[in-house]
């Protein structure tokens, strides 16, 4: 190992022997503590609470081993059942449609707009800004008693009614929205950056070819950036499964538990209802549905840049 | 002919133009009809922090100010009531400060070293290492937080600023060492190798060499610490209480008060005052910001 660390102790001065290899050695030693605490908090971390979640803890953590029960506890309550279709429900509507606006926003900007800088900036504002922030500013823009309605029915239209995080069914919508108007500009971003990375030579020739605009986007620059589009869509799930403190800002999880999503509920079995091994059993299927997403994803990248390489090579 | 040629020719040119001015006109009514609505939040928020509550409650949170007042900055800052204490967000704001300051540099320092070594002097089994460093920008805060608990409970740092700092220069190393590590593979050995050649040692080349490279890394990966820490809701509640704080959690505690349902325009300011910092570094420091976010999504 010490030979691999330095390859050319051998040309530098005669040094003590001790110090020589001190020297080959620290970027090890330098590393290793806060290497370990990566290390730890990655593995141990994920093993211990796996290992809670095996257990039968309640209030407190404990580690009397009873196997799966805490996963068949949790799949058979029906707070988490609305939990994970609510995430699924989410999760569709919310990349697919912050892809969307993220790309119609990123071609608007793409056509040689004036003030191209302004529209990024006020696009992309929300992301710098917690779900706190954005979640509480939401629900009263969305509340009756001042938001959107009051605003109308102050227009003269008095039986307008438009109640997304009142009503058990549509606050869903209220949180997608959000959760919309939060990302789209991340997507706007990674997708402008590809479409300007695209060769112009290429746009030129589908130009002179009498390519109409539609046809060049479709045919030539959106195929091109089609790997864009996949690592968007990746990270926006990444966020989807994480969503917690928009819904705690914007809903708390109601009316009623319509809009429990699954971060929420591990919150709320851990430190509000002691029922730590079911929290801990959730928050692993949590990590689950990440693994579920990023692994095929990793895979694919592998996959990706071995044929790169390939055809270079 | 000629002539009937050039009007055909001519008309179609205008044809065109008339077309491309209707699409200017849908671009940019498009663009702006959104640029509305993304900026509606801030405009009501900021409006109504500086309106006073009784014509808010007359005319609705969304309505142009007709009022204007700084009682709410002062009242959310220093005497308002939240979680039973009533000393406005001053002392959640300083713990915010005292937060993120202390873990953004620890964990951007530690970062720019681990990359350096991952990058530069690579040993057997590094590349490992590095790949398990980075599955923790991956991992979800929840299956951290008994582990967590358990181990700030032994070093008595539960309910304190320091176990939170603790918290975040951990989770916030697998980034760090992301950015730099990527950053810095860029530089090319043979810099390296020359430099070890004249007898520089691991340090030398370090402060000599990499740093005075890093900048641009280095303020990304501040500005993405900074606003990730700052903005950080799920240890914050989970592991402090009351006036320990941080302002995400007192704020989201403050909005979601039954009791403070009504009191919209302290809330506006203490909602603003949270988000004031990364807006600022946003502000500030956009191109870098949307740099780390590109490059944190991609890699």
């Amino acid at each position: 190992m010490t030979s691999l660390v330095n390859r050319t102790a051998g040309l530098a001065p005669a040094t003590p022997r001790w110090r020589e290899r001190l020297a080959d050695w620290t970027p090890i030693l330098v590393i290793a503590p806060s290497l370990a605490a990566s290390f730890i908090y990655v593995f141990v971390f994920t093993g211990w609470t796996f290992y809670i979640s095996l257990s039968n803890s309640s209030l407190l953590p404990s580690y009397g081993f009873v196997g799966l029960k805490p996963y068949f506890d949790l799949w058979s309550n029906t707070r988490w059942q609305i939990a994970y279709s609510n995430l699924l429900f989410f999760s569709l509507f919310y990349v697919s449609l912050s892809m969307a606006l993220g790309l119609g926003l990123a071609i608007a900007l793409d056509s040689r707009v004036r003030g191209e800088s302004v529209f990024r900036t006020i696009f992309l504002y929300p992301l710098a800004v917690s779900f706190a922030v954005t979640g509480s500013v939401w629900r009263w823009i969305y509340s009756p008693d001042a938001g959107i309605e009051y605003l109308v029915r102050g227009f003269g239209w008095t039986d307008f009614t438009f109640r997304l995080t009142t009503d058990r069914n549509l606050a869903i919508y209220s949180i997608i929205a959000t959760g919309i108007w939060q990302s789209s500009g991340f997507a706007m971003a990674l997708l402008l950056a590809g479409l300007r990375s695209v060769d112009p030579d290429i746009v030129k020739a589908a130009d002179i070819d009498g390519a109409s605009r539609f046809r060049t986007y479709r045919k030539v620059l959106l195929p091109s950036i089609a790997p864009i589009f996949i690592s968007v869509a990746v990270v926006l799930l990444q966020f989807a499964i994480k969503t917690f403190d928009l819904v705690v800002a914007l809903t708390q999880g109601g009316p009623g538990i319509s809009t429990t999503f699954p971060a929420n509920y591990v919150y709320d079995l851990m430190f509000q209802r002691g029922q730590i091994a079911i929290g801990a059993a959730a928050s692993i299927m949590m990590l689950a549905a990440l693994a579920l997403v990023l692994v095929p994803y990793s895979v694919w990248l592998v996959w990706r840049r071995n044929r790169e390489a390939g055809r270079h090579g | 002919m000629v002539d009937a040629f050039q009007a055909e020719y001519l008309s179609s040119v205008r044809a065109e133009r008339r077309r491309n001015a209707l699409g200017r006109v849908a671009v940019y009514s498009f663009l702006c009809f959104f640029a509305f609505i993304y900026l509606l939040p801030l405009f009501v928020i900021v409006a109504n922090s500086f309106r006073s509550l009784p014509e808010i409650t007359q005319n609705g949170l969304i309505a142009f100010p007709r009022s204007f007042t700084f009682g709410a900055w002062s009242n959310a800052w220093s005497h308002y009531c939240v979680a039973g204490t009533c000393q406005g967000v001053k002392r959640n704001f300083y713990n915010s400060l005292m937060m993120t300051i202390p873990a953004t540099i620890i964990s951007t320092l530690l970062g720019a070293v681990n990359g350096y070594v991952l990058s530069k002097w690579r040993f057997r089994g590094s590349e490992f290492l590095f790949a398990c460093v980075t599955l923790g920008v991956f991992m979800p805060g929840q299956v951290a937080l008994m582990p967590w608990a358990f181990i700030l409970g032994r070093l008595h740092l539960s309910n304190t600023v320091y176990g939170l700092i603790l918290v975040h220069c951990i989770q916030g190393l697998s980034f760090t060492t992301l950015f730099c590590r990527n950053y810095y593979i860029n530089i090319p050995d043979d810099l390296i190798k020359a430099a070890r050649i004249d007898g520089a040692g691991f340090w030398r080349i370090l402060i000599k060499i990499v740093l005075p490279l890093s900048p641009p890394i280095l303020i990304v990966t501040v500005i993405w610490q900074f606003t990730g820490i700052w903005n950080e809701y799920l240890f914050g509640v989970v592991f402090t209480g009351g006036r320990e704080q941080p302002i995400t959690a007192s704020v989201v505690a403050l909005a979601t008060t039954v009791m403070n349902a009504k009191a919209y325009d302290v809330t506006s300011a203490a909602v603003l005052i949270a988000a004031v910092p990364p807006l600022l570094i946003y502000f500030v420091g956009g191109k870098y910001f949307v740099r780390g976010l590109t490059q944190g999504a991609v890699k």
